[in-house]
């Protein structure tokens, strides 16, 4: 196994062990997003048939805000513990740091999402209606389309002053035509309309996520010696 | 159409507002600096 | 330098108060929309001024960013000069595919005034001016985007009844608003040292974004259509020529305006350095 990605695996493998071990992330995500989806309740009548034109919106909002909930503690481990000046002036490339926090931000924000998911089929009564595989890649690229930017713009709100507002100040504007995306998807998959089809929103996610993966790969190194 | 007026009249609400913050703040650094200027 | 400043301001607004008349009085009044259709003159103008100022952003912070090293400074300015020679060569080539109204030779000129401005920009503007450069018209853009975002429903609301359409140009310009409004907020909120760097690998996030924003609102609109602001479709060539007065009346203004930020910026950064500075001198005024 080459040096990055023996890297990459490594630094996975403690945060994915570390947070099983105390389970903090998962757990005030799981508690952000059920309220998340208990108050949305209360503001549109779940009963109704129109619940499934919006129920698409809905969760992915809620997963957006709990993923911010995990996002902003990303980096909070390094920097408590000079981990992140370790690995600055260590002679490891960043990227492996990088697709390492992606990735577990994937694997959080992804269980997550495995488990709210039967909730929100409870809570609104949904039945998919269109082709239900398709939600499978809509699911994979909308999540790491959240994690990949969040991730990059987490590791930029570090040394910022109000630090916690900072992520998802940067993150929603940017993250918009994907969110747009996920949530058409969902939507047409839930509705399975005959005439619509979810492979434009599926393949503009698609792209939205070799984009920006691309410039995070590229500009992560930068961001992370600028000082 | 009043809202033809507005609309130009916004617009050069917002410009004016911002030249006139921009050049306020031009002078004060400018006195700033004069005066930094002056101690060395 | 500075004596050109008040001339320059002189003849800007000689410029712009002729631009006025021709938009209220000269230019023919539209058909259906009556009057309010010459907000168009003053809307649509900081509209194409917003974008400029916005591009510029772009090329001052990919210039900021690929300089610092001079390896990847080469390769950017070959990447460059290839775009624009794909730019020159395509619209001849795939002529079939270009969208209605789209001329190859008006694609070509503005290929080779981008790739003369990423020049230029290199040519003028230092490291750190360069960076100076992005905040000026990082700030200026969002001052002509919010002017555009006001104008839209002013226009929208006498002519559809709505104040607010989320069609594809309105959204998407809120979009872009949005995204350069973070960017000035980073840049405020972030410590000194790494602002720049940091501030340019958003602007060019940012700047990436913006034609799948424009994408995705497109489809978006095509599966739920709704009026659009604006209008599409040929226009009069009176109007047209109303319309390229404001314009260049306008580009002018935005050029004054960028010049105060600029120096307004510089002299900041001189405050900073010389106190800086005086610091060092007096390192027992600065202990007390």
């Amino acid at each position: 196994m080459s040096a990055p990605t023996g890297i990459t695996w490594a630094t996975l493998t403690k945060d994915v062990q570390l947070e099983w071990r105390s389970k903090d992330a998962i757990n005030s995500m799981l508690f952000f997003a059920l309220l998340v989806v208990v108050v949305f309740s209360f503001s549109f009548d779940p009963e109704a048939e129109e619940s499934r034109q919006i129920a698409g919106g809905l969760v992915w909002v809620a997963f957006l805000f709990a993923a911010v909930v995990a996002l902003n503690q990303t980096w909070a481990r390094e920097l408590r513990n000079q981990v992140l000046d370790a690995y600055r002036v260590s002679p490891a490339p960043a990227n492996s740091l990088f697709v390492a926090k992606a990735l577990g931000n994937f694997i959080f924000v992804s269980v997550l999402e495995a488990l709210m998911t039967p909730l929100f089929i409870v809570f609104y009564k949904l039945r998919v209606l269109g082709p239900a595989w398709q939600l499978i890649p809509v699911a994979i690229l909308g999540t790491w389309a959240i994690v990949v930017n969040g991730t990059f713009f987490a590791a930029m709100s570090l040394r910022t002053r109000s630090r916690e507002i900072m992520l998802p100040l940067l993150l929603f504007p940017i993250t918009i035509p994907a969110l747009l995306s996920m949530v058409e998807a969902t939507t047409t998959i839930l509705v399975g309309d005959p005439s619509t089809s979810a492979k434009f929103w599926i393949v503009l996610l698609a792209t939205y996520d070799v984009v920006f993966t691309t410039g995070c790969l590229a500009l992560f190194g930068t961001v992370l010696h600028a000082e | 159409m009043s809202f033809l007026y507005a609309a130009y009249a916004a617009t050069w609400t917002i410009h004016i507002v911002y030249l006139i913050t921009v050049v306020r703040r031009y002078s004060s650094l400018k006195k700033e600096v004069d005066e930094l200027n002056k101690k060395i | 330098m500075k004596k050109a400043f008040p001339i320059l301001g002189l003849l800007t607004a000689a410029l712009l108060s002729y631009a006025l008349y021709q938009a209220l009085v000269v230019a023919p009044t539209e058909q259906t929309m009556g009057d309010v259709q010459r907000i168009f003159y003053y809307h649509v103008p900081s509209a194409w001024t917003a974008f400029l100022l916005f591009f510029i952003n772009f090329l001052a912070s990919i210039q900021y960013l690929v300089r610092r090293d001079p390896k990847t400074d080469m390769i950017a300015n070959w990447v460059v000069i290839a775009l624009g020679v794909l730019v020159c060569i395509a619209p001849y080539a795939f002529r079939t595919l270009l969208p209605a109204g789209v001329y190859p030779s008006s694609v070509v000129t503005t290929g080779i005034a981008f790739v003369g401005l990423y020049f230029l920009i290199k040519r003028l503007f230092s490291e750190q001016q360069t960076d100076m450069l992005a905040l000026t018209t990082a700030e200026v853009g969002v001052v002509f985007c919010t002017v555009v975002l006001v104008t839209g429903p002013l226009w929208a609301r006498p002519v559809w009844g709505i104040w607010w359409t989320w069609d594809v140009r309105l959204t998407s310009t809120l979009v872009l608003w949005l995204i350069y409004v973070s960017y000035l907020v980073l840049r405020r909120f972030s410590s000194s040292g790494q602002t720049p760097v940091l501030a340019a690998a958003l602007a060019v996030f940012g700047a990436l974004d913006v034609p799948l924003v424009y994408f995705s609102i497109w489809f978006f609109r095509t599966q739920h259509p709704q009026p659009v602001v604006g209008g599409g479709g040929s226009i009069d060539p009176r109007m047209l020529r109303v319309l390229l007065i404001n314009w260049v009346a306008f580009l002018c203004f935005a050029f004054l305006v960028c010049w105060s930020r600029y120096r307004l910026e510089r002299t900041k950064r001189e405050v900073e350095e010389t106190q800086a500075l005086e610091a060092l001198l007096e390192p027992r005024s600065a202990l007390r």
